[in-house]
């Protein structure tokens, strides 16, 4: 009885706060619905402004858009980099995940091949100002470009001494560290269905690994 | 008076206290946020590198300023002391959230220049102090008068930091030329330490004028 009346008093002195955390949640996804598509059209054509960074000898007006599914079973939309002469020269895939932060947006530019890293781009970063949104600078992200798109990449403090090593930046550990398994995640999730399109694409059996036992 | 847990505010109280003119003219200069109560230090420092941020920043900051103030002050008769902070953090993070999402998706590249900064107006102090201060205890209308005030006179201290910084610095004022090619362009303007030397300059220049005003005042009288 004395437990009922404890948690009445709770309701009875809170009840602004909960009624209030209802009507600004709902206003704010109100905003988010009416403003999503909007924000979603900036980010594609800041994508297609950076393609030619990701991709060498891209020519974005011959970007293929196309929609394929991921290991996850969710749709994924990827882009078909073409060349000036109409060849296929790679691919720009887009992967997100947690921060130091906040929600990290990257852009990771493949060969046609989906063999290699040829580019990174981050599209959307909250990290810390002067700490760990350096991972946006040239120096971090040139870290990437030529690095295998088949193995893990790691984060290290020190050089790099592997071929899957990245140099993380000092003093924002963490959002390099994210960076890394952001861009593992996505390669991970998305890598078969691309090799899949690009053999199509050739006209060859695409190269998969053996399912495990 | 309850004898169980804290006082409950009865209807709005300080029904005496500054009038709204009061209120909007002591925003401006008086009691400027930046240059008198040293409030709102992290975008002043972080943003006034030019002055498209600046301005940017300032009007995101007048918009949630002004939108906390009104609803605090509509709900201030309901407010209970111990749970006063908390919808305040409520509503002011609302609004700047809102903030944040007009500003992706109307002015796309200025979102990216001010990155975190927006989210950041959630815990400048300028705001929820004017809603401890104001909002919270008069009418909407001396609220909505604080408000607007209070956002003029931090945006004239972001925009005289930004013109001082970006001038120096580059050359320009907002992205115009003003000064010919030769200018060489003092980088460490638009650099960290260049923010601290010119708030530091102009805020010394504040309080020279503040104490000479008052010299005269009291000569005078």
């Amino acid at each position: 009885m004395g437990e009922t009346r404890r948690q009445g008093s709770y309701i009875a002195q809170a009840w602004l706060v909960i009624l209030l955390a209802l009507l600004y949640g709902g206003a704010l996804a109100g905003v988010q619905s009416v403003l999503s598509d909007k924000i979603a059209e900036n980010k594609k054509r800041e994508t297609y402004d950076v393609i030619p960074l990701l991709v060498k000898g891209a020519d974005k007006e011959k970007t293929v858009e196309l929609v394929i599914e991921g290991k996850d079973g969710k749709p994924a939309r990827v882009y078909k980099i073409m060349g000036g002469d109409g060849g296929h020269e790679g691919w720009v895939v887009s992967g997100d995940g947690q921060g130091f932060a906040d929600r990290i947006e990257v852009l990771i530019g493949l060969d046609a091949q989906v063999s290699a890293i040829t580019g990174l781009y981050v599209l959307a970063q909250k990290e810390t100002p002067g700490l760990g949104d350096y991972i946006t600078g040239e120096n971090f992200r040139g870290g990437f470009e030529g690095r295998s798109a088949d193995a893990p990449l790691v984060a290290v403090k020190a050089d790099p001494q592997a071929a899957n090593e990245i140099r993380a930046l000092t003093g924002a550990t963490i959002s390099s560290e994210s960076v890394c398994s952001i861009v593992n995640g996505t390669l991970e999730n998305l890598r078969d269905s691309l090799s899949s399109e690009a053999a199509a694409a050739a006209g060859v059996e695409p190269n998969l690994p053996e399912p495990a036992e | 008076m309850s004898q169980e847990g804290p006082t409950v505010l009865e209807g709005p109280t300080a029904l005496e206290g500054p009038t709204a003119l009061e209120r909007f003219i002591n925003g401006v200069l008086p009691e400027n946020p930046v240059y008198r109560q040293l409030l709102g230090m992290c975008p002043v420092l972080a943003v006034t590198n030019g002055m498209k941020p600046a301005m940017t920043m300032a009007a995101a900051t007048a918009f949630v300023l002004i939108c906390a103030n009104i609803m605090i002050s509509v709900m201030r008769g309901l407010l209970k002391p111990h749970l006063r902070i908390l919808v305040f953090t409520l509503t002011i993070a609302t609004f700047v959230t809102i903030a944040d999402r007009f500003l992706a998706a109307y002015v796309y590249e200025m979102s990216k220049q001010l990155g975190p900064y927006v989210p950041l107006i959630i815990v400048n102090c300028l705001i929820i102090s004017r809603c401890e201060i104001c909002a919270s205890k008069q009418s909407i209308t001396v609220a909505l008068a604080d408000a607007v005030g209070m956002s003029l006179g931090f945006a004239l201290a972001l925009a005289s930091i930004a013109t001082v910084r970006e001038i120096l610095g580059s050359g320009s004022w907002f992205g115009l030329a003003v000064l010919p090619g030769s200018w060489p362009g003092w980088g460490i303007m638009v650099l960290p330490p260049g923010a601290f030397l010119t708030l530091g300059l102009l805020l010394g220049m504040a309080e020279w004028a503040s104490r000479r005003r008052a010299a005269k005042l009291r000569g005078s009288g």
